[in-house]
């Protein structure tokens, strides 16, 4: 076919054009322009930009607030994902048992993935209310779980789990299924048990997999925003706040555009090196 | 035995899945009266003036329609587009195939809150702050990486002879793009569009920002930040929660097996 072709002359360029327009002015663009932003003095209230040089940066690394948010992002992340990675493997082990009623199950499996995060994040803050929250009734408990210092990004967390992990589990559905039904059979002729199954066929087959979900959702739960937004707004006393909320109230609240830039470079950083690290994690894995 | 347990695992699995959205159905058919009463759990009696207050209250059909034209419009852009691309990049072997690959999955990398300050500046620059517009070209580059990368995976698995002959019969590579790849690529193009609008009816922070009034403000925003003159009206939130998942609701119940398609094609081929 290819000779054919060539003979024709084809302009692939055409067809790819929309797309690049598209993404070069609403998502490469600003990322360039994130980045001088990010060595501008430029507040929206006061005078036009000065460069800043490195000041933004320098003052970043001085700044306590900044540390807490990036110690929380960290922590909220970390958590999280180990979580949604654990719960959502037993999930995806268990649907991919025979029984009647895959569809309707696949479709309420879905759901907690598929509502928007901010109508999750306020079904959870009613669950959550001190004083009439259905938590503290079942649990016979008193606990003021989003004003609580120590609770609150506990409560982000688990709402979190609770979204993701339904993805977590239907992708590890998916390639769970995908591993061929005879190497099970072949494996328990020769009698392996349930146990040396996972180890030796579930575990090694399903592992590429698995380090491309951690991506998905390890990028994902980093630039938290919506959920923390709705829960806490970052409180109490900064406990829940994240990069990406820290960044955005000093963008759009104090509308400090040049160190607000500087703060979401930094997610952009920490989000590049996440990915590169996974990228050499999987290349060496797939050796 | 065994059987008895998956069953029963099974079980477990749907009751995290509904209870906290069965909660939220609850509460939006408490009676305000005992909305601050536990026990009971259930209330005495049902009520659906939470769902009138919604309406009546707030500008929330407009709201509504907010929603459907902005995901409904980046979807469409979307898949022309990525189509058009995943097409370039498959059948027209378009040189530095993996480059241009590469680069569109990174830019699906970019967290929104790096973005969002110059994106500001940008829709304010040219007069399209509080548009749908301007939520439209955004939510449509944010699902561009995703839609090319999807639809690549699918149209890929079309054979090349399909289109050599289209082009060898006398077909453009625009003719051949619409009669005979598009007609065929309908499972691709369905699982990339439900991603698509799902995606696009529940991002909330570009939309926060760009959106000032309700003339442009889609319901995640509406909901976010629910109006309460003195305290939090939950049993309005509550519906205004379940009439916002609805959509999505019957989406995922009618097409369950295309969105998974659609989210192992983005995962698993990579």
């Amino acid at each position: 076919m290819s000779g054919a072709l060539r003979r024709i002359g084809e302009r692939p360029a055409a067809f790819l054009a929309p797309a690049a327009l598209v993404l070069g002015v609403v998502t490469l663009f600003p990322i360039v322009y994130v980045l001088w932003l990010s060595v501008q003095h430029y507040s929206l209230i006061g005078d036009a930009p000065a460069f800043a040089g490195v000041g933004n940066f320098a003052r970043l690394f001085a700044d306590a607030r900044f540390w807490n948010a990036l110690g929380n992002t960290v922590y909220f992340t970390l958590v999280s994902v180990a979580l949604e990675v654990v719960i959502g493997l037993a999930f995806a082990l268990l649907l991919a048992r025979p029984f009647v009623g895959r569809a309707p199950m696949r479709a309420v499996v879905l759901l907690p993935w598929a509502i928007p995060t901010v109508v999750a994040a306020r079904m959870w803050e009613w669950m959550y209310n001190g004083d009439f929250g259905v938590i503290n009734y079942l649990a016979g408990a008193d606990t003021n779980w989003l004003g609580n210092p120590y609770w609150a990004i506990h409560a982000a967390i688990a709402m979190d789990v609770w979204k993701a992990t339904p993805f977590v589990a239907l992708l590890l559905l998916a390639g769970r299924l995908s591993i061929p039904a005879e190497l099970y059979q072949a494996a328990r002729l020769d009698g392996a048990g349930a146990w040396r199954l996972f180890r030796h066929i579930t575990w090694p087959l399903l592992r590429p997999l698995l380090l491309i979900v951690l991506i998905f959702r390890t990028i994902d739960a980093f630039r938290v925003f919506d959920a923390i937004y709705v829960l806490t707004g970052g409180g109490p006393a900064n406990t829940t706040e994240t990069l990406s909320i820290y960044a955005y109230k000093v963008l759009f609240q104090t509308l400090e555009f040049g160190y607000g830039s500087a703060l979401a470079v930094a997610v952009f950083v920490c989000i590049a090196a996440i990915t590169a690290a996974y990228v050499w994690l999987l290349r060496g894995s797939a050796r | 035995m065994r059987r008895a347990g998956t069953y029963l695992g099974v079980l477990l699995v749907a009751a995290y899945c509904l209870a906290p959205l069965a909660w939220q159905l609850v509460t939006s058919l408490r009676p305000p009266a005992e909305l601050t009463t536990l026990p009971p759990l259930l209330p005495t009696q049902l009520t659906f003036e939470h769902y009138a207050a919604v309406f009546a209250g707030h500008p929330f059909g407009r709201m509504l329609l907010n929603s459907f034209i902005v995901a409904g419009g980046a979807t469409l852009i979307a898949l022309a587009f990525g189509s058009a691309a995943a097409f370039a990049l498959t059948k027209m072997r378009a040189r530095g195939f993996g480059l241009i690959l590469a680069i569109v999955l990174a830019t699906s990398m970019f967290p929104p809150i790096a973005t969002v300050s110059p994106l500001y500046l940008l829709i304010n620059g040219l007069g399209l702050r509080d548009t749908l517009a301007a939520l439209i070209l955004t939510y449509a580059s944010f699902a561009l990486p995703l839609a090319v990368w999807v639809l690549t995976n699918f149209l890929r698995q079309l054979p090349d002879e399909l289109y050599a002959a289209a082009r060898v019969d006398g077909c453009t590579p625009r003719q051949a793009l619409v009669r005979v790849i598009l007609p065929l690529a309908g499972p691709g193009l369905a699982a990339t569009g439900l991603l698509v609008f799902i995606v696009a009816w529940n991002e909330f922070l570009y939309a926060l920002t760009f959106t000032a009034t309700e003339r442009s403000r889609t319901v995640p925003v509406g909901i976010a930040l629910f109006p309460g003159l003195h305290e939090v009206p939950w049993g309005e939130i509550a519906a205004a929660s379940l009439i916002v998942t609805l959509p999505v609701f019957v989406l995922v119940l009618l097409f369950q097996r295309r969105i998974v398609e659609g989210l192992t094609a983005g995962a698993v081929k990579g």
